[in-house]
């Protein structure tokens, strides 16, 4: 399953995660997790609360130690690589009477991590205005940035992220707690950047359906094990069911994908919770 | 009364300055229990015959890197109030061995602008400079670890020691500024001021320039009223600074309803 075909855009590989394992306070969240993503592919990273998909992202940023297996940027010396990944971090609180511009925040994201105090110029303004633009967040660049809806703040985050100019971009559930309108939005804003500039999108996810489009690969979570490759091959009921360790149904329903457990099963949290596509 | 000036326009500009990040990091608990430790040092320095300014700023500092150490393992607030106690303690201990009882605690708690001494205007300036470097020096890390700090964290800022580093920013402040104000008032001329400036301003730095001149503002008027008055000059710096508070959100409230 690790190994998919190539998707047509795809310029080589950016990173690779071979085997790796992790263990929190003698729990085992992550058991051998394999897969490759590719230059300017959009990979969704799909699992259950809890399945361990923080953790892995954590692992690839390098925050997190892993027990066994290793992560590497493949553009990058072992050992080397916050600075060419982007992050959007989950639940991101921006205090309201926090006295900063939503292009403040994008500026930090050019040398935050630098220390002195940033000197003003025409290219650093240049550049925060370009990168407001490319995540149509130009309408409201001098606006609180605290006082921002959820979805303008993501894609605040995301230029914020993007302006460092990184080859891979991590989201850890970018989608939680948005719209189903402003969630197509941001889908949709991923898949061009991922397209136009080239960047490797890894975005987690628990629902499956409004990634469908959009997904060149599927990394698919539970158990703290992994299987990826093109959804076709991996949302399939003997692909799953051999990941969770019991029998589910995969489920096509009107283009849309129903996990569902099977009987006697107490496996109904090891489900990705999806309301919406159980409803239907 | 010139050294008072002097003396009192150096705190403001670093009370302005530290007090931006205090609030912008919820900060406000240490930048309360920081001074009380200073107020244990100079109570020791007093009884010892030491110099009270190397009291204060060894005592701040033990505060700070106290408070720092502990929070990282637990809860940052009880870390701190227990900081705060233990050092509230050792004053009371201090103090009650001390001969030159009254004076000393009032002043150390309630700041005594008007005694300050020229010689200790160059110790206070030096401190100061080196203060307002720090925080440049900071400056962006601090503020991104500050605003999004799980996003600093995975560019290689590491969040606990952007904290140990502000605390201890934060001890030197303290240090230049308890002399003036007092350990128990320092907290509103590190609060009050920051606080208001945010309702004027989206703009960082423009907030930390404000930020500087209502913290002036409040000292010079609070040095003239506590002159004029012979009230404690803590309790004008408290009252003003609450009171640019006060207007401050009248402002932002005023402006969101324009």
């Amino acid at each position: 399953m690790t190994d998919a075909p190539r998707p047509p855009n795809d310029g080589g590989e950016i990173l690779a995660v071979d085997g790796v394992s992790v263990s929190l306070a003698g729990r085992q969240i992550l058991d051998d997790v394999t897969f490759r993503v590719g230059t300017g592919e959009f990979t969704g990273l799909i699992g259950s609360n809890g399945a361990g998909k923080t953790t892995l992202l954590r692992v690839i940023l390098g925050l997190q130690r892993p027990a066994a297996g290793e992560v590497r940027m493949l553009d990058q010396p072992r050992g080397r690589r916050n600075r060419s990944i982007g992050y959007v971090p989950q639940k991101v609180l921006l205090d309201p009477d926090m006295p900063m511009r939503a292009r403040d925040l994008v500026a930090l994201g050019i040398d935050g991590h630098r220390f002195g105090f940033p000197m003003p110029s025409k290219a650093r303004r240049a550049a925060v205005d370009e990168m407001l633009r490319a995540v149509a967040a130009d309408g409201f660049a001098d606006a609180r940035v605290g006082n921002l809806s959820g979805g303008e703040q993501q894609r605040v985050l995301i230029a914020h992220a993007l302006i460092s100019r990184p080859r891979l971009l991590l989201l850890d559930e970018p989608l939680a707690n948005l719209d189903p309108g402003n969630r197509e939005e941001i889908i949709g804003l991923l898949r061009r950047i991922a397209t136009e500039q080239h960047i490797a999108i890894v975005l987690s996810a628990h629902e499956i359906n409004p990634l469908l489009p959009v997904m060149d690969r599927i990394v698919y979570i539970a158990a703290g094990r992994a299987a990826s490759g093109t959804t076709d091959e991996v949302v399939r009921t003997e692909v799953l069911s051999a990941l969770y360790g019991h029998h589910v149904d995969v489920i096509h329903v009107h283009g849309r994908v129903l996990v569902v457990g099977g009987p006697g099963e107490s496996g109904e949290a090891d489900i990705p919770a999806d309301p919406a596509c159980r409803v239907g | 009364m010139t050294n008072a000036w002097v003396i009192a326009t150096i705190v403001a500009v670093i009370a302005g300055v530290v007090g931006f990040f205090v609030v912008l990091r919820g900060s406000a608990f240490p930048a309360h229990a920081i001074p009380n430790g200073a107020f244990a040092g100079a109570a020791g320095a007093n009884l010892l015959g030491a110099n009270t300014l190397v009291g204060l700023g060894v005592f701040s500092l033990l505060a700070a890197l106290g408070i720092g150490r502990l929070g990282r393992r637990g809860r940052h607030d009880v870390a701190t109030a227990l900081a705060l106690v233990v050092m509230l303690a050792l004053g009371a201990a201090f103090l009650s061995r001390s001969s030159e009882y009254e004076p000393v605690i009032y002043s150390l708690l309630f700041g005594e602008v008007l005694g300050v001494s020229s010689t200790e205007i160059f110790p206070v300036a030096v401190l100061g400079l080196v203060c307002i470097a720090a925080v440049i020096f900071l400056y962006r890390p601090l503020m991104l670890s500050s605003v999004v700090p799980e996003i600093a964290e995975a560019r290689g800022v590491r969040a606990d020691r952007m904290e140990m580093a502000f605390l201890v920013v934060l001890a030197a402040a303290t240090t230049i500024t308890v002399p003036v104000v007092g350990a128990l008032l320092i907290f509103s001329l590190m609060i009050g001021p920051p606080a208001a400036a945010r309702s004027f301003t989206d703009r960082p730095p423009l907030a930390i320039l404000l930020s500087v001149g209502i913290a002036l503002v409040t000292v010079w008027a609070a040095i003239a009223s506590s002159y004029e008055s012979n009230w404690p000059i803590g309790f004008f710096v408290g009252a003003i600074g609450a009171f640019s508070y006060a207007v401050g959100r009248g402002w932002a409230a005023w402006r969101r309803a324009a």
